[in-house]
């Protein structure tokens, strides 16, 4: 049953897929010009020859002089089939090794977000719930506020200068400037560990303050219902009580939520990487937006929505584990 | 028309007041909910005032935004006194800066001379045109008292947030800023009523197809990252473009993305009241679909629409202020609260000129007063509850 619910979600997934990857495409096709003559300019303005064979060999392998349909297939194909996201004119290097060099790290500064997010969310909503108007609960309510209203930037910019003023320390970046080249080693890691802490309790602050406040409305919501008093009547201890079904119950939306987080997370780590220039995709992307290198751009978002898609997904599969009253096949409301 | 006749009711037979609960209008009563809520209630107030003055930001503003004092580069906050040094009241003044060379770092600043300048209200300053209009104007909220003859922008100064590395007074530009990143998120939230109450609509009172194309449609949507997609569009926007078009299209872009929230709650709404008896009722009446959906559905989901909206405004501002931070939404010179803080992207920066960072206190102030206002009319959205 389970399974077969799975391979009907994966099923559904392609045509979105297939939607995403069109709509990533005509965005890239936005800017005038295609990528060859951005190209040719910055050959050009750099005062290299530009090379002709190379510019005929570049506009057949990505098909540049089809029509757009055509180029659009020929980028899909080169992806699935070869791995091939494209070029980058600005690296010049194939946008697949920049991904390779940095990915990687955007992906584990992203999930390890999401895990702080969720370990910091559940167990303050609950408290907050179980001692509402407490001064824990009003703690939280204020530094949920903050979270909100604080664009993700600020807080980074905010950070790193109280850390100076307090430290003398720059944290900008992942290593200080003794480690940046070396290769990875014990003292490497131990130097990156406060600067990677930094970035991830950043990325997830503003995410952790919606969800401490939804999950904190949800089980205010559960402890005031009927098989609740119930229980309690009958004597089952507070503690059972509460991890027994409320919780269980309060966790679900935030369970299914996942994939709305994820893009906020994604978001978030672009832009405190760019401020804070980490050796992640953030700044990469942000570098090749503004100068129109719109392949790197392309497989980013290409990426981190399929990324997305799939955590939906999972999330799905895993309200489907925790909630057995989801019906398989459809959600029901 | 009930409601007015149990109201008038209500009054003839002068109930008291926990009876007149039960009598109230709708609107009564979500008045009296909102009300409940402290956080809002000095939220609304604060935003009345923040919009007022960055309206008329060259009035309140001491200086222009774009006015420099070439003298006067990366200068401290400036002190406001009362009291001179022998303890005389002299009322508001500040004292006259000199430049001071520091003899080890050879840093420049400024220390405050014996030179006393009062400060006071509806002064004299630059002249400016109200409204952006051709009409000149050259009196000032507050600031410096010139002499009589003197013109502005001599050594008479006060800077209230400090300058900047052009010497261009921060609180006068955070003002203006103000008036483009404030005004921004309406026409944003403008932008996204128009499109999410469309398609909402017709997805949930056509169905069929259509609800299939919209519901696939904000999928698709929703499963891009916001952030980088608005990046990739802003991006995307030619920099020869003039400003006024640019901040059009910037705030298009940001509803082209947020406008799938607003069609969600409408349409479950309108599926939901498709089925309600009154609207079936008048139906077979003969109402047009037009007067059935203006004059009987949207009444009683209007409450939602505008939980939903303002529950949008302070994600367009944060968008807004982060894109036009990281260089890819307005541009200097437009003068907006994000491109303001450009000013501070560095660690050195900041520990040079931290008040650069007070257009950040706005940017907060409003977004919270922007969400305290959005809790206080969900709360306000179901008054029954």
């Amino acid at each position: 049953m389970l399974l077969n619910y799975i391979l009907k979600r994966l099923l559904q997934l392609i045509p979105l897929l297939i939607a995403v990857s069109i709509l990533i495409f005509i965005i890239i096709q936005l800017p005038p010009g295609d990528y060859l003559t951005t190209y040719i300019i910055q050959l050009e303005t750099s005062g290299l020859e530009v090379n002709q064979s190379e510019i005929i060999n570049l506009t057949k392998q990505y098909g540049l002089d089809k029509p757009m349909y055509q180029q659009y297939l020929y980028w899909m194909k080169n992806i699935i089939t070869k791995l091939d996201f494209g070029r980058s004119f600005q690296w010049n290097q194939t946008v697949l090794s920049l991904l390779q060099q940095r990915l990687p790290a955007t992906i584990s500064i992203s999930l390890l977000s999401l895990v702080v997010t969720w370990a910091i969310a559940i167990p303050v909503g609950i408290v907050s719930a179980t001692h509402q108007y407490s001064g824990f609960d009003y703690f939280f309510q204020f530094f949920g506020f903050i979270g909100m209203s604080c664009p993700a930037f600020l807080l980074a910019l905010a950070s790193v200068f109280i850390l100076f003023k307090l430290t003398g320390q720059s944290l900008t970046g992942l290593n200080s400037a003794a480690f940046v080249n070396a290769p990875m080693s014990w003292a490497k890691f131990v130097d990156m560990l406060p600067r990677l802490l930094l970035v991830i309790f950043i990325i997830a602050i503003s995410q952790t303050a919606g969800m401490i406040r939804s999950m904190r409305a949800m089980l205010l919501d559960e402890l005031q219902k009927q098989y609740v008093i119930t229980a309690r009547a009958k004597g089952v201890k507070e503690k059972k009580l509460l991890w027994k079904y409320p919780i269980r119950m309060a966790i679900n939306p935030q369970v299914s939520t996942i994939g709305w987080v994820l893009p906020g997370l994604i978001g978030g780590e672009m832009i405190v990487s760019t401020v804070l220039s980490l050796p992640t995709m953030g700044p990469l992307v942000k570098r090749a937006l503004t100068n129109q290198d719109m392949y790197l751009a392309g497989s980013y978002l290409l990426i981190v929505s399929v990324l997305t898609v799939i955590g939906t997904l999972i999330s799905d599969i895993l309200l489907a584990i925790v909630d057995p009253r989801i019906k398989f096949g459809g959600v029901s409301e | 028309m009930s409601d007015k006749k149990k109201k008038s009711n209500a009054n003839i037979d002068t109930v008291d007041s926990s009876s007149s609960y039960e009598v109230a209008s709708q609107y009564k009563l979500m008045w009296w909910k909102f009300k409940k809520h402290k956080a809002a209630m000095i939220a609304v107030p604060v935003l009345i005032i923040m919009y007022l003055i960055c309206m008329c930001c060259e009035f309140f503003a001491p200086a222009l935004p774009l006015e420099r004092y070439k003298d006067y580069k990366d200068t401290a906050p400036t002190r406001i006194h009362l009291w001179d040094d022998d303890g005389n009241f002299v009322g508001p003044f500040v004292y006259g800066l000199e430049r001071y060379t520091d003899p080890y770092t050879f840093r420049k600043s400024y220390v405050e001379s014996d030179q006393i300048i009062k400060l006071g209200f509806f002064v004299r300053g630059s002249e400016y045109g109200v409204f952006g209009s051709n009409l000149k104007w050259d009196v000032h909220f507050f600031g410096v008292k010139l002499p009589e003859g003197e013109e502005p922008g001599g050594h008479n100064v006060f800077f209230l947030m400090g300058t900047d590395s052009l010497g261009r007074d921060v609180f006068s530009r955070i003002l203006s800023g103000g008036r483009i990143s404030l005004s921004f998120c309406l026409v944003s939230v403008a932008f996204t009523v128009i499109i999410g109450l469309t398609l909402g609509g017709l997805s949930g009172y056509l169905g069929g197809v259509v609800d299939t194309i919209v519901q696939r449609a904000i999928d698709l949507i929703m499963s891009i990252p916001g952030i980088p997609m608005w990046m990739a569009l802003a991006a995307a926007l030619p920099s020869t473009m003039s400003n006024l078009k640019k901040y059009f299209l910037m705030s298009l872009i940001m509803s082209l993305i947020g406008w799938t929230g607003l069609a969600r709650v409408t349409r479950g709404k309108l599926l939901s009241l498709r089925e309600e008896d009154f609207v079936i009722a008048a139906r077979m009446c003969g109402s047009s679909h037009m007067r059935v959906i203006f004059k009987h559905m949207l009444p009683s989901f209007l409450s939602y629409i505008i939980v939903s909206v303002t529950g949008s405004i302070p994600g367009t501002i944060l968008g807004e202020t982060t894109l036009s931070f990281l260089g890819l939404g307005l541009q200097a010179p437009t003068v907006s609260w994000g491109t303001l803080l450009q000013d501070c992207q560095t660690v050195d920066s900041m520990a040079a000129t931290p008040w650069l960072m007070f257009p950040a206190l706005f940017i907060i102030v409003s977004v919270l007063c922007f969400c305290f206002m959005g809790d206080g009319l969900r709360d306000a959205a179901d008054p029954y509850k």
